[in-house]
C-alpha cells in the first residue's frame, strides 16, 4: 500500500473550561482522546459521530486551527507540528478545507473570482494572467461557467455557492480536502449534483477527502472506509462495505437502527437506542457508550476497550469482540 | 405578488399521516401556515378551502381561529428554541394550552403538565418542569414541544421538519415517539419534511411539492414504488441508499423563484422528459386509483414510464 498522505497518531485535544477564581476545580472537555486513523491519496475517509463527539475538533487539529494536546499529525510522513517556514505554507496549500453553510463560508464583499483566486494570491506568485486561467479552469472543474468570476456570491443557490466552496479549496495544489458535512445544508436534488462532483473530482484530481458527516447512507456512499466517532474516540474502523454488511460496535448498530429507511417495505430497524450523549465533561468510566448500550456488561463501566482488528478488515473497540 | 403556493390539494383521515415533502422554497410551510390561519402579513389566501372536522377554517375570524388552534389543531416547528420562550419555565409553557382551552388549575393543572410530559418520556417531570429550556437538551426541547402540542387534545398535529435540527439516534427516538402518540390518540399528522426516508418511515400517504404545486401525490408505497412524476423520480433517486455504491441520479439546476416562475409546467426547465407543450401548458392534474394523483402531461398523455 502506497504511504498515507495524513496519518493521525494518538492525537488528543482537552479543552480546559470554568474559572478557577474561588478556587474551584476546573474541569476538562476531552474532545478528542485518542484518535488514531490515515488517509490514503485518492481515498475518501469518513468520518461519523453525532454532534459533541469530536469531529470537528479533528478537522480543526488538522486545519492547524486548534493545537493538540497529545498525538501527532504527520503529512506524507513528516510530523506537522515540526513544519515551519516554507514546509508549513506548502501544507496549507496542500490541505484544503470545505465548509456545511456555504452562506458563511463565503466572503459577501468579494467576487467570486477574488474568493477563488486568494489562496493563489497568499501561497504563490504568479501573475495576473496566470490567475485568471487557474481560476477559470477550476470553476471549469466544478462545472461553473468563468464568466461567474465577477458575480457576488449572493447572486447564487446554496449548491452553487458549494461549488465555488469546492473550486476554492481546489485552487492551490490540493492532496486532501476536509469537507465538514458539505451537503447537510443543501436541497435533496442538489446534494445529488454536489456528491457526484466530488466523485468526479477525485477520480480525476487524485485528491483525498476526509467526509465528516452524520447522515450514514450519504457517508457510506461516498467514503472507501468510515470512521465511526463516539465522546472524542474512534470505536469502530472499516472500509464501507464491510461497515454496511456487518456493523460491529453497538454505538455503529444504533447508527445504522436509527438510519431512516429508503423504502417503506425496508425491514424496520432492530431497535432505537435510549438516551442522549452524555456531557463531555463527565465521561463515563470504562467504554463511554457502556451507559446506553444495550450489550453493556460488568466489565464495560470499569475497563475501556481498545481498537482490536475486526472480521475481514477494519478495527473495534468494543468488549463484546 | 408572488404566489407561494398554488394547487394544492389534499386531505387526510383520523390517525393517518401524510408527508409534504418538497425542496426549500416549495411552498410546504405556508401550505402549513394557510391550515391554520398564521400566514405572515402581507400574504392571503386568495382562493380554495381547508375543510376540518366539517368546518370550513378559510373563513374564521383570527378570535374563532385561536379556539382551534393549540386545542384541535397544534403545530410543532422546526426549531424548538424559536418556539419556546427562554424566559417561562418547562411547566408554564406546557400548562398554557391546558389553562386557557381546558381550564385546569392548580393541582389538577400541574397532574396534566406531569401527564404530558411523562407522555413524552421526560424522566422525573415533577422537576424537570420547573427547569427553563435552556436547561434541557435539543431532543428534549423538541420532546416539550411536542408536549405542548399534545396538551389540548388535537386531532390533527402538523410538525413542520421538526427533526431536522436533532442527532440521528434523537431522531430516531422522536420518530418513534411520534408514531406511539399517534398509535394511543389516533391524531391525524401532517409531517413536512424534505427527507424521503422520514416519509418512508412515516408516513401513509404522500404530497411532493415542487415550487407551490402538489405535483403528485399518492400512497406512500404506491409513490415509492411507481413514482409518476418525473420530479419525484428524481427525488427518489437523488437519495444515497444505504450500502449501495451506484451514481446518484442528479438533475440539473436549482428551484425556481417563485417570483418568477418558468411558464407552463414549473418543472420543465429541469425534467429529463419534457415535451414541446410542458414549456407553454400548466399540467392538468390527473387522478387514480387509492386517491393517487399526478400533474404532469406525461402522465395525461399515458407517456408516464410506471
Amino acid at each position: 500500500m502506497a504511504s498515507p498522505v495524513l496519518e493521525l497518531r494518538g492525537l488528543r485535544k482537552h479543552f480546559p473550561v470554568g474559572a478557577r477564581l474561588l478556587g474551584g476545580r476546573s474541569a476538562v472537555v476531552k474532545a478528542v482522546d485518542g484518535v488514531d486513523f490515515a488517509i490514503q491519496p485518492g481515498e475518501t475517509l469518513g468520518l461519523i459521530g453525532e454532534s459533541g463527539c469530536g469531529k470537528t475538533t479533528t478537522s480543526k487539529l488538522i486545519l492547524l486551527q486548534e493545537v493538540p494536546t497529545a498525538g501527532t499529525i504527520a503529512f506524507d510522513g513528516r510530523d506537522i507540528a515540526t513544519l515551519a517556514g516554507a514546509e508549513l505554507m506548502a501544507y496549507r496549500r496542500a490541505v484544503q478545507v470545505v465548509f456545511q453553510d456555504p452562506f458563511s463560508s463565503l466572503s459577501p464583499r468579494m467576487r467570486v473570482g477574488e474568493i477563488i483566486a486568494e489562496p493563489l494570491e497568499i501561497h504563490t506568485r504568479l501573475g495576473a494572467a496566470a490567475i485568471r486561467a487557474r481560476v477559470d479552469a477550476v470553476l471549469e472543474l466544478v462545472g461553473l461557467a468563468p464568466d461567474v468570476a465577477s458575480l457576488f456570491p449572493h447572486e447564487f443557490s446554496g449548491g452553487q455557492r458549494q461549488r465555488i466552496a469546492i473550486a476554492r479549496a481546489l485552487v492551490t495544489d490540493t492532496r486532501l480536502i476536509v469537507l465538514d458535512e458539505p451537503v447537510s445544508a443543501l436541497d435533496v436534488s442538489v446534494r445529488a449534483q454536489i456528491i457526484n462532483q466530488l466523485e468526479h473530482l477525485q477520480r480525476s484530481l487524485g485528491v483525498s477527502y476526509l467526509f465528516i458527516g452524520h447522515d450514514l447512507a450519504t457517508v457510506a456512499h461516498i467514503s472507501h472506509r468510515i470512521a465511526v466517532m463516539y465522546l472524542g474516540k474512534i470505536v469502530e474502523t472499516a472500509e464501507s462495505e464491510a461497515l454496511c454488511a456487518r456493523p460491529m460496535h453497538p454505538y455503529t448498530r444504533a447508527l445504522f437502527a436509527a438510519a431512516l429507511p429508503s423504502h417503506p417495505d425496508d425491514p424496520p430497524a432492530e431497535r432505537t437506542i435510549a438516551g442522549e450523549v452524555p456531557s463531555a465533561l463527565a465521561l463515563p468510566s470504562g467504554c463511554r457508550f457502556h451507559p446506553r448500550c444495550p450489550l453493556a456488561m460488568p466489565v464495560c463501566s470499569e475497563v475501556e476497550p481498545a481498537l482490536r482488528l475486526r472480521d475481514g478488515n477494519g478495527a473495534v473497540a468494543c468488549h463484546l469482540y | 405578488m408572488v404566489r407561494a403556493v398554488d394547487h394544492v390539494s389534499f386531505g387526510l383521515d383520523e390517525g393517518e399521516t401524510l408527508g409534504l415533502v418538497g425542496e426549500s422554497g416549495s411552498g410546504k410551510t405556508t401550505t402549513c401556515l394557510s391550515i391554520v390561519g398564521l400566514l405572515p402579513r402581507g400574504a392571503r389566501i386568495v382562493g380554495g378551502s381547508v375543510r376540518f372536522e366539517g368546518e370550513e377554517l378559510t373563513r374564521k375570524s383570527q378570535r374563532e381561529l385561536r379556539r382551534i388552534r393549540g386545542r384541535r389543531i397544534a403545530v410543532i416547528l422546526q426549531d424548538p428554541m424559536a418556539s419556546l420562550n427562554p424566559l417561562f419555565t418547562i411547566f408554564r409553557q406546557v400548562a398554557e394550552p391546558a389553562f386557557f382551552h381546558q381550564q385546569l388549575r392548580g393541582r389538577t393543572l400541574r397532574a396534566r403538565v406531569q401527564h404530558l410530559l411523562r407522555a413524552v418520556r421526560i424522566p422525573s417531570p415533577e422537576w424537570r418542569m420547573r427547569d427553563y429550556p435552556h436547561q434541557m437538551s435539543g431532543g428534549m426541547r423538541q420532546r416539550i414541544v411536542g408536549a405542548i402540542a399534545l396538551a389540548g387534545g388535537p386531532r390533527l398535529v402538523i410538525a413542520d421538519e421538526p427533526t431536522t435540527n436533532l442527532d440521528v439516534t434523537i431522531q430516531a427516538q422522536y420518530l418513534d415517539l411520534l408514531k406511539d402518540i399517534q398509535r394511543e390518540t389516533g391524531v391525524a399528522l401532517i409531517f413536512v419534511t424534505h427527507n424521503l426516508g422520514i416519509v418512508a418511515r412515516m408516513c401513509d400517504r404522500v404530497a411532493v411539492m415542487y415550487a407551490g404545486s402538489v405535483v403528485e401525490q399518492a400512497p406512500v408505497r404506491e409513490l415509492f414504488n411507481t413514482p409518476r412524476h418525473p420530479y419525484t423520480r428524481a427525488l427518489l433517486g437523488a437519495v444515497p441508499k444505504l450500502g449501495s455504491k451506484d451514481p446518484l441520479y442528479a438533475i440539473a439546476g436549482q428551484p425556481p423563484n417563485l417570483a418568477s416562475l418558468p411558464t407552463g409546467c414549473a418543472f420543465h426547465p429541469r425534467c429529463p422528459e419534457a415535451l414541446p407543450r410542458c414549456a407553454s401548458e400548466t399540467p392538468v392534474e390527473v387522478r387514480a386509483g387509492h386517491g393517487s394523483a399526478a400533474r404532469c402531461w406525461l402522465v395525461s398523455n399515458g407517456l408516464a414510464r410506471p
